[in-house]
């Protein structure tokens, strides 16, 4: 094979892209006749609520931490952000439980699970900074109590609470920035792998039932 | 046709029914619920807003509480001051087993509670002339001289319960303290120690790593978390002001401080090192969630517990299955 025959990385990505990830899989008009329970709307609810947390979230970054002490507007943003975040774990955790009965790690989609279980500790973790930089007295105490248990195992060195301007930028760049990373990935994975089939769906029986090898 | 294995078909790509979906149908109607929603909670509850102490309100508020913290710190006996890395190395700190993982990592945020809350602050102001010569006095004391009066001093104010009345703030044996501490005391209720607990002496400064510890050491700080139900023994930390949802997805970190042995504080080795036990507990949780697909026994749970047949109940009618 000559140096120009061999393929390109950008040409092997967009085979592997196109084939594991074809545009009528990222965007489908169909889904198997099983996909017909209430649970499934959860991941899209969460995936909504996160949408108006970055929305409001964007707002507040723009007027900056101390806006919302000082106006009305400010406060109902800051509202906003709150409740999204609240619904948001809601929606996130129902959807982790109807995921752990599914068993939806099933069929090589380990990763999705994965995924999905690392972004629900990055949503944690971002939330907690969240609370951090509240800059109120909820904000003031939490930071005095959390510092303990980050010192407890050293991590305190690095992840200082108490430093208000640390845990605004991990809060507003680098955690958000994870959280969107891991997100996307998770969303790629389950449309790559499609939603896994009932558990014993098909049982012992020797016909496909549904299935193309 | 091939034949499949139990579970193999999970795998396969679906080529059985199917049914309609538009998954932007979906996604914008689930936005539009979302927004509807938050905008009705955000107009009907609003959001928790109480506001920060300060330094000057709670020498105000409560003088000799703020007046006996001041005397802790420059007598070396407060929490901070024996905290232990990352702030200093007057103690070990927790431990898990053997190792003291604070320790290990050293200190990476040095605090000096004499310097930094007592005499730092003082230094950078124009100080009544009592103030002045108590300084004077102090920076011309050798470091044994000035334990030995601060640490009289302390003993004295923690005897008499924070009375000053009961104490001759004029002995010897106290030096310069009481001055000191009756000067801190002025320049926090004027509110300039907030000023200059935040500067630090830079222009710009976003670590407030001092000022919280020494607002922690005094009873000030603490008695408005317990009223505002905050406290570690009470779900502090998964709680908010008012009536106010707060972290609730935190349950099971705070969970662990509820129960024995991590709500004894005294005993020995769980209650005394709680903070470092319930980190590692949590953080053995969490990766044993994103790894629960290869935990045996978790892992078969949703096969053994028939939850999944009320999800996909419509399926397994229509399937006979």
């Amino acid at each position: 094979m000559s140096k120009n025959d061999k393929p390109l990385w950008t040409a092997k990505l967009r085979g592997a892209w196109q084939r594991n990830l074809p545009i009528e899989k990222l965007l489908p008009d169909t889904q198997p006749a099983y996909v017909s329970s209430w649970i499934y709307t959860f991941g899209v609810l969460t995936l909504s609520a996160l949408a108006v947390i970055i929305a409001s979230g964007l707002v507040l970054a723009f007027e900056g931490p101390s806006w919302y002490h000082l106006s009305n507007v400010g406060h109902f943003v800051n509202s906003l952000h709150f409740w999204s975040v609240q619904f948001f774990f809601i929606f996130m955790v129902i959807h982790l439980w109807g995921k752990f009965w599914m068993a939806a790690w099933r069929g090589r989609r380990m990763a999705t699970w994965m995924t999905g279980g690392i972004a629900f500790v990055a949503s944690i973790a971002t939330a907690f900074t969240g609370y951090l930089v509240q800059t109120n007295f909820d904000s003031q105490w939490i930071s005095f109590e959390a510092k303990d248990g980050f010192n407890s195992v050293g991590i305190g060195a690095w992840f200082t609470v108490t430093n208000l301007g640390q845990m605004l930028l991990l809060h507003v760049a680098f955690l958000p920035l994870i959280l969107g990373v891991l997100t996307i990935l998770h969303i790629l994975l389950v449309r790559a792998k499609g939603v896994v089939p009932p558990i014993d769906a098909f049982g012992n029986k020797e016909t496909s039932q549904g299935a193309r090898k | 046709m091939s034949r499949y294995k139990i579970g193999e078909l999970e795998s396969q790509v679906w080529a059985g029914r199917t049914r309609r979906y538009d998954i932007i149908k979906e996604g914008t109607i689930a936005l539009l619920i979302v927004t509807l929603l938050t905008i009705a909670a955000s107009l009907f509850f609003g959001s928790p807003d109480d506001k920060q102490l300060t330094f000057k309100s709670w020498a105000v508020t409560s003088p000799s509480d703020f007046y006996q913290t001041a005397v802790h710190e420059i007598a070396g006996s407060s929490e901070s001051a024996g905290y232990g890395a990352p702030y200093n190395t007057a103690s070990d700190g927790v431990n898990v087993g053997p190792l003291h993982l604070a320790k290990i990592f050293g200190v990476s945020h040095p605090v000096n509670s004499v310097n930094d809350f007592v005499i730092t602050p003082l230094s950078t102001q124009v100080n009544t002339p009592e103030v002045s010569a108590a300084l004077k006095t102090w920076s011309a004391a050798d470091s044994k001289m000035q334990q030995a009066w601060a640490t009289k001093y302390d003993e004295a104010v923690t005897k008499a319960n924070g009375d000053l009345a009961k104490i001759s703030a004029g002995s010897a044996d106290f030096g310069p303290v009481p001055a000191l501490i009756s000067g801190l005391l002025s320049m926090a209720q004027s509110g300039s120690l907030d000023a200059v607990l935040l500067s630090q002496g830079n222009y710009f400064q976003f670590d407030n790593t001092k000022q919280t510890l020494f607002m922690g050491d005094g009873n000030f700080f603490n008695d408005q978390s317990t009223a505002s139900h905050l406290q570690g023994d009470t779900w502090g930390m998964m709680n908010e002001t008012g009536r106010y949802p707060g972290q609730a997805w935190l349950w099971l970190y705070s969970f662990w401080y509820q129960i024995p042995p991590f709500n004894n504080g005294d005993q020995h080795p769980f209650g005394a090192n709680a903070d470092a036990y319930i980190m590692v507990i949590m953080g053995l949780l969490s990766a044993g969630l994103i790894f629960m697909p290869l935990i045996p026994g978790i892992k078969n749970l949703p096969r053994r517990i028939p939850i999944h047949r009320l999800i996909w109940k419509q399926y397994y009618k229509e399937e006979n299955l």
